[in-house]
């Protein structure tokens, strides 16, 4: 998907592409020489297909007024401080302060990415560097499968397996501790495994784009100075890599904090300030769990918190341009020093 | 990759860390295959458990009330996927033609590309409150399949579009050239040559958007709605369905799931029901790549 090579191949397609039209233009005598209608149908589809060009881009536009026309009253009403640092919230009580939802997003997101990406990228390495070609065949699928898998069943999943679970290490860590509130399992702990698991695919298919990316010379070189095949793939290979393996930790921590059904069962959806074995409520689930009953502030208070949500994905979005632009620039560079 | 060299050039040194490091690849590996598999055979046993003809032929909480089933549920989910994919593929087909075919490298396409880039890694939540208020405001409907399938339409088309512009763009340069060369004007060549050679890329998308549209969920909730009866009695209420709400499976896997006791059992059937749904889809676009890869190779 945002693999360097697709960058590298765009640019050489679509300079093919201005190449055709050049030749088009050579054509144009010809072409007037044809009937009306076909100059008509083809200047109609060279319309039609601009508009479907723009779609995406009007639909984010769309997005986003919306989300700021139906998010802001709110934060106005509150207040920005109050709403974005209060660390209250009851909206039975109008107290709408989202520190601690903010935070159990962050610190939910923060433990899957430690988890998950290490996971990933020793699993994306085994794909592309040591996995003999039966073994890929085996790993492969599932990658793709844990990919396909519908964010409810983990949720699902989470609730039957991953919460029992926790609940057990829970009462082994909290025994002899009598103030603490026991979660039966349905705490950030679980949360933080459910989306961790959530996120190896993206991770997995991104580094592993990434890593299959670096030129082979860079290993042979590295091979050639008596390195082992271990070494070089710590010391050469993922540091080659490293811009893409940057955007694929970007992109799961998008996911991550974005993910609102596969938690929403085992987070105990109580808007605690997070802590691994106490219930809390994540920006996402707090929408989804109140969206249906809430009505007023309380409803304009949660798509304030859709607004919060989606400017922590448009930074995300800005930082991940940011990644791929430098890692392209990088690529160009090594290429054209290359050639010469 | 390094096929050729696949150790130094010295006599193999044993070295601790390798051992630990190679280790730990495995394991990684290993746990990323358990998972899934651990996955697959506990959903499978769990959801045979409330699996019956009876599950899959009646809507759920229909009479008597404590009926579970699904029926109304896959019928809701059909609806979405057909509705999604009439809207969004013409769209998403027609922008990735549009930034292959016509556009210039520029502004504009840098645009395109990073807004289609954003639309995709916006999450399903935010599209479902997006889509609840931003639909009514047009159909004044609370929640509808219409609203439901609308707001996906927005949701797949980063897939059709990045998916189909990969696939027109292997299309060789010599097609166009060719058909150029004939004095064939641009949207002639693009019918009859680069659309017919791509039309798997194109399925492939297709088949991608299905997956994302049967396993979507939080952007459901707030647009389709809950409801799980069928729906449908006479011919007009095929079409006027589109109007009514309409849980799809995953919602009411959420529903059941929520309520759990009991109803957990018929969660994992539901689940079943999705899971095998996702395989087929897997393999399809399995199937497709390998033909794409066989007519490529000669």
């Amino acid at each position: 998907m945002y693999s360097p090579e697709r960058m590298v191949y765009l640019e050489k397609t679509s300079g093919a592409a201005v190449a055709v039209g050049s030749v088009g233009k050579q054509r144009s005598a010809i072409r007037s020489k044809k009937s009306g209608f076909t100059n008509v149908t083809e200047r109609v589809m060279k319309y039609i297909f601009t508009v479907c060009g723009i779609t995406a881009v009007a639909c984010v536009l769309m997005i986003t007024i919306y989300m700021i026309i139906s998010g802001a009253p709110a934060i106005g009403k509150i207040g920005l401080t109050d709403f974005l640092f209060g660390d209250t919230w009851y909206a039975k009580k109008e107290q709408f302060g989202i520190l601690p939802l903010i935070l159990t997003s962050v610190f939910g997101t923060l433990g899957a990415i430690v988890i998950g990406v290490p996971i990933g990228l020793l699993t994306a390495v085994f794909l592309s560097e040591l996995a003999p070609k039966a073994m890929k065949n085996v790993v492969k699928p599932a990658v793709e499968l844990l990919a396909g898998i519908p964010s409810v069943i983990y949720g699902l999943l989470g609730a039957n397996l991953v919460k029992p679970l926790m609940y057990a290490l829970e009462e082994v860590i909290y025994a002899n501790d009598p103030t603490h509130q026991f979660t039966g399992g349905a705490n950030l702990a679980s949360a933080i495994i459910v989306l961790a698991i959530m996120i190896l695919p993206t991770i997995i298919n991104i580094s592993e784009n990434a890593i299959s990316a670096v030129p082979s010379e860079y290993r042979e070189a590295s091979y050639g100075l008596g390195a082992t095949k271990i070494q070089t793939i710590f010391k050469v290979v993922i540091p080659a890599a490293k811009s893409g393996i940057a955007s694929g930790v970007v992109l799961g921590v998008g996911r991550a904090i974005g993910e609102a059904m596969a938690i929403i069962l085992v987070a105990g959806n109580s808007a605690n300030m997070p802590e691994l074995f106490s219930s809390v409520k994540f920006l996402t689930t707090g929408i989804v769990a109140e969206f249906p009953y809430s009505s007023g502030l309380h409803r304009e208070a949660l798509f304030a918190i859709g607004l919060v949500l989606f400017v922590f994905i448009m930074i995300i979005n800005l930082i991940l341009n940011g990644i791929l632009k430098k890692g392209g620039k990088k690529e160009k560079a090594a290429k054209t020093a290359g050639k010469a | 990759m390094a096929k050729a060299v696949t150790n130094s050039l010295t006599k193999k040194r044993r070295r601790v860390s390798d051992i630990v490091l190679k280790a730990l690849i495995f394991l990684s590996s290993g746990i990323v295959v358990a998972l899934t598999l651990g996955m697959i055979i506990y959903i499978a046993v769990k959801g045979t458990e409330g699996m019956s003809l009876n599950f899959l032929t009646t809507p759920a909480f229909s009479y008597p009330y404590e009926n579970y089933g699904v029926l109304g549920n896959i019928i809701n989910t059909l609806y979405l996927v057909v509705i999604t994919l009439i809207i969004a593929t013409p769209v998403g087909v027609g922008a990735a033609i549009y930034l292959t075919e016509y556009a210039k490298q520029g502004r504009l396409t840098r645009i395109i590309e990073f807004t289609t880039e954003t639309l995709a890694g916006i999450p399903s939540i935010i599209y479902g409150l997006f889509g609840s208020v931003f639909f009514y405001n047009i159909f004044k409907v609370n929640y509808s399949l219409l609203t439901g399938a609308l707001t996906l339409s927005i949701m797949v088309l980063p897939t059709i579009i990045r998916t189909t512009q990969e696939a027109i763009k292997t299309v060789p340069m010599g097609y166009r050239e060719g058909a150029i060369g004939l004095g064939a004007p641009k949207w002639h060549t693009i019918r009859t040559v680069v659309l017919p050679s791509c039309i798997d890329g194109i399925l492939t998308s297709v088949i991608l958007s299905i997956g994302r549209i049967v396993g979507e969920s939080a952007a459901l909730i707030f647009t389709a709605g809950i409801a799980a009866e069928v729906g449908i009695n006479s011919l007009g209420d095929i079409f006027g369905k589109v109007m009514n709400q309409g849980g799809s499976l995953t919602v009411q896997l959420y529903q059941y799931a929520q309520r759990g006791g009991a109803e957990m059992k018929y969660a994992f059937s539901t689940a079943l029901v999705l899971l095998v749904t996702v395989l087929i889809i897997n393999i399809c676009a399995k199937l497709v790549a390998y033909r794409i890869r066989k007519k490529r190779s000669v």
